[in-house]
């Protein structure tokens, strides 16, 4: 320390120098200074921390006890146009590890779980050998199970919760509500096409928990979880029920290689029904193949043979050159143009355009075409909506195959009029026939339920020709038709059948597509039903033996269903005779 | 105004403690809420539980297996049947 002497002075004994030295009084001061300013500063940091800028040290505080949680949600279910079950979502648990930690067990424990998990403990050990964090060990896992594992308290076992989707109808509705894979996202039928309206979204919640993980207080914002909204389809079970069934028999019966049908409803285009064959289960979806999985009556096309013959007469009606009773001579049953031959079934003589729907003859069809301009032609078939998306909205829809009129040839024009040289799926197919079953115009279909009574379409022919060719495919499925097994005991049908060869490598192989569509009742017609069975090879392959009676027995039983009317008179039922059985 | 003192003291006392008891009511029927509100949600699934069985028992092949072999039900032949026409006019179509 530098001390500055005062000049030397005489001095006595009694005082020191030392004593007399003293420190400047600026310097106190200054170290007081900064004292006081340092003491400042620490206040003001603390007035901006707590007051001013206060957020981080509260979220920091908060994190201590604040927790995030999610709320799950589940997915929507299907249901039938009466509420029952198509499919539905419920819990489960799947068991997952991190191996590191699982690896600690004890073989007692292993084996526990093992059992709980209904797996050998070989396969257990070889589930937790990879040096990951994270292997699921089994995946949906029923809840019970799940929570005897968790009273287990295994090292490094963990759950989660997932949903599982069931299907109750099983088989029986398989390709149109499809299925969902195991992140319950839908992967086929309705379950991918109302995906963004089936999914449910997550919410979450924050909350504080107290030292026992109870909750105790909401806190900050709450985002409520929104369950998937449930869709309702317009089938109906007992119907589905019935088409499935008797496909299945017709199928087995005539040894076919596949089938379809389809049941809706004419007045506002609800598809009540909607079955294949061959199908699959899809609550066990292993060793599944293409053939199973595939919803033929939407994505695979086929030459619909006759049952294309109605629209070619309806138009040729519509132009005026032709009247229900106009005679054409289909002697002798065949006709040649250029090098190639079209010939009927049965050779017929003359025949009245009634009759030449009634009896299915390519000849007299094809008499008329060519009396048609292509481009008509082409336009009535785009108008009935072959060549055209169905626009249901369903995966794997197709627009079947319509050439432009502009490269037709005489024999093209004349063979598409009974249906070969152009291809169409079942759905198409059945819906062109609301033409005939209304009064000439076409309606949307709907795979889910509308609440609408009936719906107004796009007019294709006149309700005059809608309602002679109706007329004239009740003849076709009468007694003096080619499909009298279409009939229905009680109810007037109309309908038209069709036998097409396939094409096989672009020849024409000895294998048939046997169809029929039709409506009921004639009087007032409320449904259309579409078979077709593909391949049918023991012994008959006619559209008249083989589709029509599958098309009676599900007409029959979906009328009575639906509680229609019956619109004419039982020719035996005696209300005596029948008292006595009932 | 010492005494007037006290007397505040004592308010805020009486206070705070109130405080702290309905914080922790609070909490309570918040938990009581909560568990109730899983109950709902324990109560919703086995709901979709019990649905699921119900239309698995209730599926039609299983309906017409038990109609048919067990219960020996046919379906009546055209003899058998009355057809009751409704009184009323049939319903005219929408077309």
């Amino acid at each position: 320390m530098v001390v500055r002497r005062r000049p030397q002075r005489g001095h006595r004994f009694a005082e020191s120098p030392v004593l007399q030295l003293a420190l400047q009084g600026w310097r106190s001061r200054t170290v007081g200074l900064l004292l006081m300013l340092a003491f400042a500063a620490l206040v003001g940091r603390s007035f901006y921390l707590q007051v001013i800028n206060n957020d981080f040290l509260q979220e920091k505080g908060e994190s201590r006890y604040r927790r995030d949680i999610e709320v799950s949600a589940s997915r929507g279910k299907i249901t039938d146009r009466n509420g029952d079950m198509l499919a539905v979502s419920t819990p489960m648990k799947s068991i997952w590890a991190i191996p590191g930690d699982a690896r600690t067990m004890t073989g007692e424990q292993k084996k526990q779980l093992a059992t709980l998990l209904d797996m050998s403990t070989r396969d257990l050990d070889t589930r937790i050998a990879p040096d990951k964090t994270f292997v699921f060990v089994k995946r949906q896992v029923p809840p019970e199970t799940a929570d005897r594992i968790a009273a287990l308290k295994l090292p490094g076992v963990h759950q989660e919760k997932e949903y599982r989707r069931y299907y109750p109808t099983g088989d029986m509705t398989a390709h149109i509500v499809g299925f969902t894979g195991v992140d319950d996202k839908g992967l086929e039928g309705v379950e991918l096409a109302f995906q963004p309206s089936l999914i449910g979204r997550h919410g979450s919640r924050t909350v504080i928990r107290d030292r026992r993980g109870n909750i105790i207080e909401d806190i900050g914002a709450l985002k409520p979880p929104q369950d998937g909204k449930d869709v309702r389809l317009a089938l109906d079970s007992k119907i589905q029920y019935l088409a499935y069934s008797q496909l299945k028999a017709a199928v087995a019966e005539h040894k076919a290689k596949a089938g379809g049908v389809i049941v809706f409803d004419v007045q506002n285009g609800e598809v009540l029904a909607l079955a294949n064959w061959p199908t699959y289960n899809p609550n066990n979806r292993e060793n599944l193949s293409g053939a199973q999985l595939r919803n033929r009556a939407f994505t695979d096309t086929f030459e619909p043979g006759s049952t294309l013959k109605p629209f070619t007469a309806a138009l040729a009606m519509e132009t005026g050159k032709f009247r229900p009773e106009t005679v054409i001579n289909c002697a002798p049953g065949r006709l040649t143009i250029g090098n190639a031959t079209i010939s009927d079934a049965h050779p017929h003589g003359a025949l009245t355009v009634a009759q030449v729907i009634e009896k299915s003859s390519n000849v007299g069809v094809s008499k008329m075409a060519l009396t048609l301009p292509s481009k008509e032609m082409w336009e009535m078939f785009g108008a009935v909506g072959f060549g055209q998306l169905p626009q249901l909205g369903f995966p794997g829809e197709v627009t079947g195959r319509v050439r432009p009129w502009k490269n037709w040839r005489p024999i093209e024009q004349a063979t598409m009029s009974y249906g070969h040289g152009i291809s169409v799926s079942l759905i198409q197919l059945a819906r062109a026939y609301t033409v005939f079953a209304r009064d000439g115009d076409l309606i949307p279909l709907s795979l889910v339920k509308t609440d609408q009574k009936s719906v107004r379409g796009m007019q294709v022919f006149s309700p005059k020709t809608a309602r002679d060719m109706r007329a004239m495919l009740e003849m076709a499925a009468g007694p003096e038709g080619t499909a009298p097994k279409a009939r229905v005991p009680g109810y007037r049908v109309g309908g038209k059948t069709g036998t097409a060869h396939k094409l096989e490598g672009g020849r024409y192989a000895n294998k048939y597509v046997s169809a029929f569509v039709g409506f009921a009742p004639v009087s007032n017609p409320r449904l259309v039903v579409a078979v077709m069975i593909d391949e049918p090879s023991a012994g008959q392959h006619y559209g008249g033996a083989v589709a029509a009676p599958v098309f009676s027995q599900i007409m029959g039983g979906s009328l009575r269903t639906l509680g229609v009317p019956p619109d004419e008179p039982l020719q035996v039922a005696d209300a005596a005779a029948g008292k006595g059985r009932l | 105004m010492v005494r007037f003192n006290m007397l505040l003291l004592l308010i805020v006392v009486v206070c705070a403690l109130g405080a702290v008891t309905s914080q922790h009511r609070a909490r309570k029927l918040f938990q009581a809420l909560e568990g109730e509100q899983e109950r709902v949600r324990q109560l919703d699934i086995e709901y979709g539980q019990l649905q699921l069985e119900l239309s698995t028992w209730a599926t039609h092949p299983r309906i017409e297996k038990i109609a048919r072999d067990r219960l020996h039900m046919v379906t009546p032949d055209m003899v058998g049947r009355v057809v009751d026409k409704p009184a009323a006019k049939p319903k005219k179509g929408g077309h």
